[in-house]
């Protein structure tokens, strides 16, 4: 780990200014995955800018009817919420089953959305990896490839994103509200924060730099049945291989999203419209352009029959 | 004391102490961390200062160049170690790879150099800094690849790699039923959760070494012939060890480097090998690639049994032991076992909990289970039909107790294995597949003299030194049961003291040798202090009891303390075991019963039940002996649904070098265990009567779980381990 | 649907591979290694947090952690580094009344904090109530990941109590007990190798019943 200094800010516009004063200045919030990565020396910030202090760690209703979360809450307290366990309980589902309780008492909703990808040669820093240092190569393409990404994938990066709550937000249709270091704020709807490798994979998210996000809202609850199912050999404390978030209509119709599987939370319109017929019409569009490997070609399979399963399940919840 | 022939009655026979559940006698120091481990030590001379390693980025090749200048002038740097620096030195004839290379590399991760400085975060970061050039050599790193270059190793653990009776091939061909199956078992790590860790400091050109390691002895001679100093000059303690499972039998990186970082810095030096290096750093457990042939009778009776294995290692390392239980768990008039052992870059193959069964049985009781149901018979039955009370390859060998066909009738009984629908695929619980298995454990129990001191005082204290290691097996508890029991005091009375270079060498721990001969070792130097007690106190009687704190003949009756009124008692002994355990077959045996669910759609498989029946000779204690058995079935459970060192074999490395990466259970995966010892003693292992039983645990429940995933899916998955993407083609369609 | 079962190795494979014994220089490929700053010394700062209710006013490098402020500073070495990567839960302590992961958070962002680790919870000769379930049950064996299942412990039957769900608890709205397969979830961040689990489980319900 590189040295670093270290501040306390109290206000976004503090937040933003020390941002602004300290080039290469890394926000530390929970610290669960920047800290990790830091002793490897993947991330390697010269000055720290500790927004613990913010007061951004409360849960409020919002004039839509729905909820506005402040970046710090906790991943234990926003699963606990109330309001989140009765209206969207696919995030709270989503939250419980990442990581252990000792984690998510620490991990914030912003750390959470922002956490780096689990990929055994990003973590090895003698590997070639793009994601770590453009232009080295991809070591997983031909490499250990099992719990990596199978669709969206690029000749650059097969990365996948290892939130939990990434998938529960993408298929809420959560908002991401930031604030510049020039004071302007922005609200980005979350399918824009996250981006594809491509020939940048080191570029994950649509942040700018000294870019700090302060809440996610979630529109109005849209009911239905909420089912998030996360499939992997641990049966704890493991990232997932496979995750599948979705609401279910009395209906029929709904949403899906799937994690474990792409470098963002992974949701297709046309998958979404497809849900009345079944998990194999979902599957297929979800994956249409699929590019597995050799290793994780079984995660197609995995997913259409866990959605089966989910669809199943929900199906037999609404009746 | 010579052990040559059987026991007969002895003081520990009493089980007053020996034989109870007794709490262990280190639990409040281990349950409030106030248990100094390696790295904690705060009584070494000096405050230490901080070692971090540098591994290398290549598997193969040489170091062409290494810049150290600006790792050496960062802040708080005080000296950096390479192969250069070092000085010269020897390899130990345990250690296949070096422990420092340079510049040849023969692993991955091999340590190349350790960087000293003021603190923590003063090395990690100047070890960052250090800037090594390689040249790349060709390597190998794929087993299978390598099979056909493979050669019969020189010998598999002291016996011959190929053995072979009668005419296996003429029986295998002529057998009514037959099975030839290939298995394949992973790469393992022992991932205990304390990392190697050692503090090294000098004085006079003397060592002293807290460290973490399972062999006191072995570690001394190794640490003395790397270092080329006298064994004289190096002391070792190492009274906790935070988990070993065999990782921490040999002198490792952690404690050589801080011996030399020691040495160029002239301060005590600390070193705990950092998580992501152990597991291409130290060592593993290697994969094989097994054959098994087995031919039967109609009637269920074996005819023919071959079992071939594959592994690898380094140049000069060996083969894994996986065919050694073949050659005498079940009859079969002909049969045969080879093993091939071909060269591998990867680090360096050796020994991790029951080494050689636990890779052998998870193939050859999945092949037992596979021949059963060909043969239509109940594996249960099948295994029972082919018992054998000699040794098959020599019959002159009996077995001293041999117990398997107990454990496999209590445990069905038990486990209520005839509800078991034997038809696979056909029991159900909402959205979960059930099935159940069955496989037979059996390990070895080997003996090794163990010697110990034991003194009394006059507050009739007994203390007990021996360099015995405690590896979270019990050693604390179950030598001061025996001390007690032998001395006629309460377990208040005892003080043990373990792990130290200069107490009476004990067997150690490792291969499941340690309870039986060490507390043998104990028991041997309490009957000398006997002696020294009623010699002191002038008692001649043949009727002397020692018992309450007293020791009683006749009438007479004296409180034991008074033999040391005037002067400690100090007594030393030795167990020198003779050829009993040679002449005979002495192992425990054991039953393993698994339910598993997996679940219809994911394939998820998920174990809940577990039984285990053992016969291990006496249990000395109930608790510790249970724990051991719980600890071995769950490492079993990992083996069998996630433990896989995954070896990259382009670069030849094992890729998922973390505690994330390189799953091992976590408490959701395992349910309520049971274990069941059954009630025996077994005359031939030592005055205690008591065999192994930390290694039986894990022997076949892997493959108890394979079986009971095969019963709930009807899928047969031969390549460990079993996970649902392998499951997932043959499970049925969806609704 | 194109795959990439057929992909060869990169070029870079290719060129280091093929390369054989011929020279192939290698740099590690880490973001850091590629400026190469001067070396500058660590900034330090100060803290003060309580620790099992003493007040400890540090001076640290601000990359030291609260595990290794504990250990290395403060010589309470009953909290354990088992991976010092979040991946084993052998460091937890009860901060606020939470447990964490020691390893991954700096002793800097702790001004003001309770800390409790295992030795604020009892000694040898006064244990507490969960430390003594544990020797009764034989919950631990080489001891390493112990102090951390036991803070773990006491913190999670704290949360059971506020009424925090979990994975694997039926109906979020509801109330969850300490059945097994809640327990063995919450407790699933505290790996033990030694796989002392099922004695775990059973010294935790002790616990749970007796307080009940």
């Amino acid at each position: 780990m590189k040295p670093f200094a270290y501040e306390r800010v109290r206000t976004p516009a503090e937040a933003a200014a020390a941002a602004v004063r300290h080039p290469g200045a890394k926000f530390i919030a929970g610290g669960t995955n920047l800290l990790d990565l830091m002793k490897h020396e993947i991330e390697a910030p010269t000055h720290l800018i500790d927004v613990n202090g913010l007061s951004l760690d409360n849960i409020e209703a919002t004039s839509e009817g729905g909820l506005r979360i402040g970046a710090l809450v906790r991943n234990s307290d926003l699963a606990a919420d109330e309001r989140v366990r009765r209206d969207y309980g696919l995030l709270s589902r989503a939250l419980l089953s990442g990581a252990s309780g000792q984690l998510r008492n620490k991990a914030t909703t912003a750390g959470n959305l922002l956490q780096r990808t689990r990929c055994p040669y990003f973590f090895d820093t003698n590997q070639p990896c793009n994601k770590r240092t453009p232009g080295s190569g991809c070591s997983a393409i031909s490499g250990f490839s099992r719990n990596l990404a199978v669709v969206g994938v690029s000749d650059a990066c097969i990365a996948t994103n290892p939130s939990d709550m990434a998938v529960a937000m993408r298929a809420l249709d959560a908002t991401v509200e930031t604030v510049r270091p020039n004071g302007a704020t922005r609200r980005l709807p979350i399918v824009d924060l996250h981006r594809l490798p491509g020939s940048t994979p080191h570029i994950e998210t649509t942040l700018q730099p000294g870019e700090l996000i302060t809440a996610v809202t979630l529109p109005r609850p849209v009911g239905g049945t909420h089912v998030y199912q996360k499939v992997r050999d641990r049966a704890s404390y493991a990232f997932a291989l496979i995750s599948v978030g979705v609401i279910v209509q009395p209906d029929g119709t709904g949403r899906v999203a799937v994690g474990g599987v792409a470098h963002k939370p992974w949701r297709v319109a046309s998958a979404d419209s497809a849900m009345p017929s079944g998990a194999q019409a979902v599957t297929a569009r979800l994956f249409a352009d699929a590019r597995p490997t050799k290793e994780n070609r079984f995660k197609l399979k995995l997913v259409e029959r866990t959605l089966a399963a989910v669809l199943a399940q929900a199906k037999e919840t609404t009746r | 004391m010579k052990f040559d022939k059987p026991a007969t009655t002895n003081p520990i026979d009493q089980l007053k102490v020996v034989g109870k559940s007794i709490d262990r006698v280190d639990g409040p120091l281990k349950t409030t961390g106030t248990a100094p481990y390696a790295y904690e030590r705060t009584d070494v001379p000096g405050a230490p200062v901080y070692g971090y390693v540098v591994g290398s980025s290549i598997a193969k090749g040489r170091i062409s160049s290494m810049n150290l200048t600006r790792a050496r002038s960062a802040p708080g740097v005080l000296g950096i170690v390479t192969a250069d620096s070092a000085g010269p030195l020897d390899k130990a004839e345990r250690n296949t790879a070096k422990l420092l290379g340079g510049p040849e590399i023969e692993h991955y991760h091999q340590a190349i150099a350790l960087v000293i400085a003021t603190t923590f975060e003063q090395a990690r970061a100047a070890a960052q800094l250090v800037r090594v050039g390689y040249i790349k050599a060709i390597g190998s790193f794929d087993l299978e690849a390598g099979k056909k270059s493979a050669t019969r190793p020189p010998t598999l653990s002291g016996e011959p790699p190929d053995t072979a009776v009668g005419d296996f091939a003429g029986a295998f061909a002529a057998a009514q039923v037959s099975l030839d199956a290939s298995y394949a078992t992973p790469d393992h790590a022992h991932a205990m959760i304390e990392p190697h860790a050692s503090i090294a400091s000098w004085s006079d050109g003397k060592l002293t070494l807290w460290t973490s390691n399972q062999m006191i002895d072995w570690c001394a001679s190794d640490l003395s012939k790397t270092l080329r100093i006298p064994k004289a000059d190096v002391r070792i303690i190492s009274p906790y060890i935070g988990g070993g499972f065999g990782g921490k039998l040999f002198l490792r990186t952690d404690a050589l480097l801080a011996a030399l970082g020691a040495k160029a810095v002239g301060r005590a030096v600390k070193v705990s090998l950092q998580r992501p290096l152990m597991f291409n750093n130290t060592v593993h457990r290697p994969a094989t690639i097994q054959r098994i042939r087995i031919g039967a009778m109609r009637d269920g009776t074996i005819t023919a049994i071959g079992h071939e294995s594959w592994s690898g290692d380094l140049p000069s390392g060996g083969a894994d032991g996986a065919v050694l239980q073949s050659r005498r768990l079940y009859a079969g008039a002909n049969r045969m076992t080879a093993t091939r052992l071909t060269v591998l870059d990867l680090p360096e193959a050796n020994a991790m909990r029951a080494p050689g069964e636990a890779t052998g049985l998870m193939a050859l009781e999945i092949a037992m289970d596979e021949i059963a149901e060909k043969l239509g018979m109940d594996p249960i039955e099948f295994r029972i039909k082919n018992d054998t009370q000699v040794d098959p390859e020599n019959p002159d060998r009996r077995f001293t107790r041999r117990s398997l066909i107990q454990c496999l009738r209590t445990g069905a009984e038990k486990f209520e294995w005839t509800r078991r629908n034997a038809q696979p695929g056909k029991t159900r619980d909402g959205r979960w597949l059930i099935g159940h298995g069955v496989a037979a454990a059996f390990r070895p129990s080997p003996v090794i003299n163990s010697a110990a001191r034991v003194r009394l005082n006059r507050a009739g204290v007994v203390t007990v030194e021996t360099d015995m290691t405690d590896i979270g097996t019990g050693s604390y508890t179950i030598i001061a049961q025996t001390a007690a029991e032998t001395m006629g005091v309460a377990l208040e009375k005892v003080i043990v003291r373990l792990g130290d270079s200069t107490m009476p060498i004990s067997a150690g721990s490792g291969g499941q040798w340690g309870a039986n001969s060490s507390t043998a070792g104990v028991y041997a130097a309490c009957m000398k202090l006997r002696d020294l007690v009623t010699q002191r106190l002038g008692i001649t009687g043949t009727d002397t009891v020692f018992a309450d704190g007293n020791v009683r003949s006749g009438t007479r009756i004296v409180p034991l303390g008074q033999a040391a009124a005037d002067q400690e008692l100090i007594a030393e002994d030795t167990i020198e075991f003779g050829d009993l355990a040679k002449v005979n077959e002495l192992s425990s045996f054991g039953a393993h019963f698994v339910e598993v669910g997996v679940d219809a759609a994911t394939a998820e498989i998920r174990v809940r039940r577990m039984l285990a029946v053992c016969a291990a000779g006496r249990i000395l204690n109930p608790k510790t002996a249970r724990s051991q058995v719980i600890g071995g079935m769950t490492m079993g459970v990992g083996a069998a649904l996630m433990e896989e060192l995954v070896v990259d074999k382009r670069r030849g490395f094992f890729v998922n070098h973390d505690l994330a990466g390189y799953e091992v259970p976590v408490h959701a995966d395992v349910p309520h265990q049971d274990v069941i010892f059954l009630d025996e003693t077994d005359a031939f292992s030592s005055p205690m009567k008591a065999k192994g039983v930390g290694e039986l645990g894990i022997c076949g429940v892997a493959a108890a779980v394979a079986n009971a995933i095969y019963n709930a899916t009807g899928v047969r998955v031969r390549e460990y381990p079993i996970t649902l993407d392998k499951l997932l083609d043959g499970m049925p369609a969806m609704a | 649907m194109e795959a990439f079962d057929d992909v060869e190795l990169s070029r870079r494979d290719f060129l280091v591979l093929g390369a054989a014994s011929a020279a192939a220089a290698q740099l590690p490929f880490s973001t850091a290694s590629a400026i190469e700053p001067a070396a500058v010394s660590a900034p330090v700062a100060q803290v003060t947090f309580r620790v099992n209710g003493t007040t400890r006013a540090l001076e640290l490098d601000t990359r030291t952690t609260l595990l290794d402020a504990l250990r290395e500073h403060l010589h309470l070495n009953g909290t354990k580094k088992g991976c010092d990567h979040g991946q084993c839960g052998a460091c937890t302590v009860i901060v606020a009344g939470r447990r964490i992961n020691s390893c991954l958070t700096l002793a800097v962002m702790h001004e003001g904090d309770q800390i409790t680790t295992i030795e604020g919870l009892g000694t040898p000769d006064k244990l507490h109530a969960m430390q003594a379930a544990f020797v009764k049950h034989d919950g631990y064996q080489c001891g390493y990941c112990t102090p951390g299942q036991i803070c773990s412990a006491v913190a999670m039957l704290e949360e059971l109590k506020a009424g925090v769900p979990s994975h694997v608890s039926g109906d979020l709205m509801a109330r969850a007990s300490l059945t097994p397969s809640e327990l063995r979830e919450r407790m699933s961040g505290n790996i033990c190798r030694c796989a002392a689990y099922s004695n775990i489980a059973d010294a935790i319900t002790d616990v749970a019943r007796s307080s009940a």
